[in-house]
């Protein structure tokens, strides 16, 4: 009996702690969308209004006259998915090859990618900028998206996935008269479905939230992506509050709700790319 | 007859042998490119000076200016506050939040987890205008939470001290749950027959948890230790957007200091000191962490 009383308020008081815990990290999206809902002036009240309210339409028309949002947002969803089919490419590619190939150069060549991901990236932002300059390509979308779509974590994510295809398997494949480069396409990259997907959706929410580099090279308002466009929004002098929690809205939502469809991918992506429960 | 010959040929070139080459080919290229190419650049510019608009040698003179430049120090300093308040205050949420989400027949599990990863999947930028807002001195929630309780207001983001803290806040707000989902991983391959060989033993909940658990859960805390330390000395998109690194460059922090000098007054030759020198100081922090 004492026993289970005992039990009882321990389950409460765990669940009253998580529950605090879920108010801290929920909470500021709640506030983001009553923002996004009343106008500047309801937001910055005392006490302040608590409650969405109903002035979405007059927000996103004075959003869109402040900025162009719209393109935007545009620019963000390209430059994430080129990124994103460029990088898979390119790292599985380079993964598959660490996995499965005995060569010379392997193992140093791997090495060197992994001591890069202990680099800094900006040490590299000002002579990439310089580079940049030179070649006129400040203000474009392969400005933004060349310089990580070699992103040595996703090379080494997708090697250790590799190694799990049998040998035997390409073996077969060699004798049935199969090219090298068709057993990547036909053969690795179609068992590696669900890793392929952890990372891509990793390299997506890395470059959809970018803020420095595209700040960098980004230079007019239409090229800006969604991050720098708020962040140079919420630097006037004058900020119409309703505004901009909209426009964090339109940055937030949409990769949340890619989140709540694939949660298990966002998890096993920071986690190395193995899809475990 | 001539596609066959062609593809004869194909074959020739694309061996087993060969085939990783080309398959590391594109990998190579990009990786020198844009990460060889702009180190040693970076090394090479960090010696040398603007003169009338062309770029000379000028020895050390870039790390003189820097080891006595006040500035500097501050940023530097405000950088390892992060690195010793924040990281440690984020990572014992995270483990405690793993812990907790780790209790078996936990009711709403999946729940709690995908609550506390969301902030997460956020940009820095969008958590640090919502926290803009929530801090705001006259009109924020949070001040007007505390008015309410007959606390005082806070100037959150316009006092050194509480800028700072802010700056804690939001990193922590963003990062805990991240790193929880990494601690809870790793909670959950710690086999369940030391707790049972530790309870016949009569061991108490505090002693498995500082006995088993944090010995067990050593190398995946060390990983979020090494992750959280990485992006420390990256950490600009927050200060950028909360504080602008202000006030009184209170939440300046090295990247960014390195951003105004190469972007605010284009000297690319001092930022790359700055990058250089923040390089090595991450290396040998990592270097003396790992040690043991």
């Amino acid at each position: 009996m004492m026993d289970n009383q005992q039990s009882v308020l321990r389950r409460v008081l765990l669940h009253g702690l998580l529950i605090v815990g879920v108010i801290f990290s929920i909470g500021p999206f709640y506030w983001m969308v009553v923002g996004a809902t009343n106008p500047s002036g309801e937001i910055l009240s005392s006490p302040p209004t608590i409650l969405p309210g109903s002035y979405l339409v007059e927000n996103m028309t004075n959003l869109h006259d402040a900025i162009p949002i719209l393109r935007n947002l545009f620019n963000s969803i390209v430059i994430a998915v080129i990124f994103v089919f460029a990088s898979l490419l390119v790292c599985s590619a380079a993964g598959y090859a660490f996995a499965k190939y005995d060569f010379k150069g392997n193992r140093v060549i791997f090495a060197s990618f992994l001591l890069a991901m202990m680099i800094p990236y900006q040490a590299t932002i000002i002579p990439l900028f310089q580079l940049f300059s030179a070649l006129d390509w400040i203000n474009t979308y392969r400005a933004v998206i060349l310089p990580q779509v070699c992103y040595p974590f996703a090379i080494f994510l997708i090697r250790q996935n590799m190694k799990g295809i049998p040998d035997s398997m390409i073996e077969a494949a060699r004798i049935d008269g199969a090219g090298e480069i068709s057993i990547f396409f036909k053969l690795a990259l179609p068992t590696m479905k669900p890793a392929l997907a952890a990372v891509g959706i990793f390299l997506f929410t890395h470059q959809w939230n970018n803020f420095m580099w595209p700040l960098i090279v980004m230079t007019t308002q239409e090229n800006y992506t969604l991050p720098v466009a708020l962040s140079t929004l919420a630097g006037l002098n004058s900020i119409d509050y309703g505004q901009l929690m909209l426009g964090t809205a339109i940055s937030v939502v949409p990769i949340m709700v890619v989140f709540l469809i694939l949660q298990k991918h966002f998890v096993s992506g920071i986690l190395g790319g193995s899809v475990k429960e | 007859m001539a596609v066959q010959a062609e593809k004869k040929e194909k074959r020739k070139w694309i061996t087993p042998k060969t085939a990783p080459y080309f398959f590391l080919f594109p990998a190579v290229l990009l990786f020198l490119a844009f990460m060889v190419y702009p180190i040693i650049a970076s090394l090479i510019l960090s010696f040398q000076t603007r003169v009338e608009g062309v770029y000379q040698f000028s020895g050390l003179d870039n790390y003189i200016r820097l080891f006595s430049d006040p500035i500097f120090y501050k940023a530097l300093g405000n950088t390892f506050i992060i690195l010793f308040v924040q990281v440690p205050i984020m990572l014992f949420i995270a483990l405690l939040l793993a812990v907790f989400l780790n209790v078996k027949f936990l009711r709403a599990r999946a729940f709690y987890r995908v609550s506390f990863f969301t902030p997460a999947v956020t940009s820095l930028v969008a958590a640090s205008i919502i926290f803009i807002l929530l801090l705001n001195t006259d009109y924020g929630l949070v001040n007007f939470i505390l008015a309410s309780i007959g606390l005082e207001k806070v100037e959150w983001l316009t006092n050194s001290f509480w800028a700072r803290v802010s700056l804690i806040l939001v990193t922590t707000w963003r990062w805990a749950g991240y790193n929880m989902v990494i601690l809870l991983a790793g909670l959950q391959n710690i086999p369940n027959d030391l707790y049972e060989a530790a309870s016949i033993d009569g061991a108490s909940q505090i002693r498995k948890f500082f006995h088993i658990t944090i010995p067990q859960l050593k190398p995946v805390l060390l990983f979020t230790f090494v992750l959280s330390t990485i992006g420390t000395f990256q950490l600009f998109d927050e200060p950028y957007n909360l504080t602008n690194g202000g006030p009184n460059n209170a939440t300046l922090t090295i990247t960014y200091y390195l951003y105004n000098q190469g972007f605010n007054y284009f000297d690319f030759g001092y930022a790359s000191a700055i990058a250089i020198l923040s390089y090595y100081l991450s290396l040998f922090y990592h270097g003396y962490n790992l040690r043991w």
